[in-house]
């Protein structure tokens, strides 16, 4: 029933006198990928960061399978996080990365978990020693996911992942996102691209000024249409 | 947050009384530093004394207050801290100001030279630095600027023991903390209320600030409810 | 699927240590960098203290001139070490993973001390050949110095760099934050060194009574660090 649930219970956020979240309930559930959409400074980014444990709501509370889901290594162990920066080490090369955040994560069977996942971001074949500073935008993005996808989280956070990305990158990273709620994972996608998460979304939540405008579950998906108008709909002021 | 506030208050009676009491207190306070026997060897000049011992005094209080509202801010995530931690911080910034002015004034004419890099002296300037240091943070520290200020005021706090008993490990110029238990009789009176009376005006100041404060955040509360009620209206 | 059993503190410390000093390491460009700028602040001393040489001062100055450029070697390897986790957002990563905030503080505090003490070891022999100094009379007791002397600084740079690491006013704040708090270290280590270097004083007292000051002042600050270096660095 609520077994791996993530459930936002009435978050509230604000920084002094603004209000970046107001009463914010959500439902996530688990083999779904959940599209975060809604205008600039909506306050998207806020709940991803507080959905990431890294940021604290003012009032209310996040719940995985009922239990409080708060800062405590046990939980970072189930997140993945891609954001717009790729969040690696620019001196290092893609091996290298992943080698320190297979330490840090403690893996076992480090390098050949990290040989499967370069081969599966399809960065096997690039120069051992390159640092990743010289690595073009899709191929950062792609280290990004090794990254976050590396220690086998259940949770994963896309913040914009496919901003400054090629049409292919964006294809790619829909394929994955699918492929990672394919096999159980809970996938939250925060995006502007209304067409990306038309792609991937069976979940779609508005957000606007701080407040659920829209949530609505489509377990077949969305077409891009219905992204739009559900989109508009939501956008509207009544 | 707060309920719904049902009266509006201007001046707090409790802070009036306060006001009162600490007038009265500078008013018997300067009358007892006038009639206080001047001392030998440096006459009027001495008088100083009843004034930059207060503040020094001040200067340490307000620095261990902030770093107390730093922790429960810090440790805690208490707003009130955090407000505690802001007013206090001034404070120590201006007593901190009238130490140091008031101590080379006094200096010049009993060392002869306004200042001297000794413990005393350097410590203290140091703790006013560091809560100078607090104000600037909190104002363009960016977004973790309550924190980085907190972090900053536990690390002055550790300060306060090294002014306060660096004349007694140090062979210094600036007289010892001893001296307060030799003053005569009409000095030790004296000394008493005027520390007094300062004290007091610390906590009018303190408590005139922390209320700019709650008001603030009482503002905040009082936005969010009425967003609330249009929304509920909406 | 996921761990072993969890390391443990120091292990997560070494990592942290060892990476950023792994990355530090591979462009010897840091080393050059800061070696070259750190020994261009002693000259700089060297030319505008030139007038005031007197033979007695000579120890003093030299000793107040290597730690002058300590500091700002400091400043330098904080920016490295902390600064630099800025591009990319690995920070962000850093602090998803599962490794406790204070190993994060004690790996970086280690990665910065040691950037800085191989820059310093650079100083001291500058500083020795410039100002005619015996650098090389108590070795263990400099060695001890420049360790405690770097160890203060350094545990309280990581604080407000990582506090820093996302405000505007970075590289104006550092300097005003972190001076106050690191002069005491400064005179004390300065204090001690000026007595080391000294040829003609056997006196070593007064280097052991700094030299306390300096143990006391780095376990408090430390302790300190540790204790605040989490909510200083979490989001709010």
């Amino acid at each position: 029933m609520n077994e791996r649930h993530l459930r936002v219970a009435k978050v509230c956020k604000s920084y002094g006198r603004q209000r970046a979240l107001v009463d914010v309930s959500l439902t996530f559930a688990p083999g779904q990928v959940a599209a975060i959409v809604g205008p600039n400074g909506a306050g998207k980014t806020t709940l991803l960061g507080i959905l990431s444990t890294l940021a604290k709501p003012t009032s209310g509370e996040i719940l995985l399978a009922d239990q409080p889901f708060i800062r405590d290594p046990a939980a970072r162990r189930t997140i993945g996080y891609v954001g717009h920066e790729p969040g690696v080490y620019p001196d290092l090369s893609a091996r290298q990365n992943l080698r320190i955040f297979a330490s840090l994560y403690a893996l076992t069977d480090a390098e050949t978990r990290i040989t499967a996942m370069l081969e599966r971001v399809d960065l096997a074949d690039v120069r051992s020693d390159l640092p990743a500073r010289a690595y073009s935008r899709g191929m950062l993005q792609r280290l990004a996911l090794a990254r976050a996808l590396l220690h086998g989280p259940k949770i994963l956070l896309f913040d914009e992942p496919s901003s400054a990305l090629d049409p292919v990158g964006v294809r790619w990273l829909s394929e994955e996102l699918l492929r990672e709620r394919d096999a159980g994972s809970l996938v939250i996608l925060v995006t502007h691209d209304l067409d990306a998460a038309a792609q991937v979304a069976g979940h779609l939540v508005v957000i606007r000024r701080g407040r659920v405008a829209m949530d609505r579950t489509e377990p077949s998906g969305f077409s891009a249409t219905q992204v739009r108008a559900l989109y508009e709909e939501a956008l509207r002021d009544r | 947050m707060s309920p719904m506030p049902t009266e509006t208050r201007s001046t707090s009676p409790k802070l009036l009384a306060t006001c009162a009491i600490t007038a009265i207190l500078f008013v018997i306070a300067c009358k007892a530093i006038a009639d206080a026997p001047r001392e030998i060897t440096m006459g009027l000049v001495q008088k100083i004394f009843y004034f930059h011992v207060p503040c020094a005094w001040l200067l340490m209080l307000s620095t261990l207050v902030c770093a107390g509202g730093s922790v429960a801010y810090l440790f805690g995530g208490s707003e009130r801290g955090d407000r505690v931690a802001v007013a206090s911080s001034e404070l120590g910034v201006v007593f901190g100001l009238c130490v140091l002015v008031s101590g080379p004034l006094w200096a010049k004419a009993a060392w002869g030279v306004y200042w001297q890099w000794e413990a005393r002296l350097t410590s203290s300037l140091l703790l006013w630095l560091m809560l100078v240091a607090y104000v600037l943070a909190r104002r363009y520290g960016g977004a973790a600027a309550r924190r980085l200020a907190a972090a900053l005021a536990l690390f002055a706090a550790i300060d306060i023991p090294l002014v306060y008993f660096s004349v007694r490990f140090f062979r210094s110029i600036h007289p010892s903390n001893t001296v307060v238990s030799t003053l005569v009789p009409g000095m030790r009176g004296a000394f008493w209320l005027s520390l007094l009376a300062f004290t007091a005006l610390w906590w009018v100041l303190f408590s005139t600030r922390m209320a700019t404060e709650n008001a603030y955040a009482r503002l905040v509360d009082l936005e969010i409810l009425l967003d609330q009620a249009e929304e509920k209206n909406a | 699927m996921t761990g072993s059993p969890h390391p443990s503190f120091w292990r997560y410390t070494a990592l942290i240590a060892i990476k950023d000093l792994r990355i530090e390491g591979r462009s010897r460009e840091v080393l050059y960098t800061m070696g070259f700028s750190a020994a261009l602040v002693v000259l700089v001393f060297s030319f505008a203290l030139a007038s005031a040489t007197d033979p007695a001062q000579g120890p003093i100055t030299a000793a107040g001139v290597l730690w002058a450029a300590t500091l700002f070697t400091g400043t330098v390897a904080l920016a490295r070490v902390l600064d630099r986790e800025r591009e990319n957002e690995s920070i962000r990563s850093l602090l998803l993973s599962p490794a406790p905030r204070a190993a994060i503080y004690a790996g970086k505090l280690i990665a910065t001390s040691t950037l800085m003490l191989a820059v310093e070891i650079l100083l001291t022999v500058l500083v020795g050949v410039l100002f005619s100094a015996g650098v090389f009379a108590h070795l263990g007791w400099l060695a001890l110095v420049l360790v405690l002397g770097t160890l203060g600084f350094a545990s309280t740079g990581v604080v407000f760099s990582a506090a820093l690491l996302r405000s505007r006013s970075r590289e104006a704040l550092l300097g005003a934050l972190l001076f106050p708090i690191v002069i005491p270290v400064l005179l004390a280590a300065s204090r001690a060194t000026a007595c080391l270097f000294d040829p003609l004083s056997p006196d070593l007292e007064p280097v052991a009574f700094w030299t306390r000051f300096l143990l006391a002042t780095d376990v408090i600050y430390i302790a300190l660090g540790l204790w605040v270096f989490e909510p200083v660095v979490s989001g709010e």
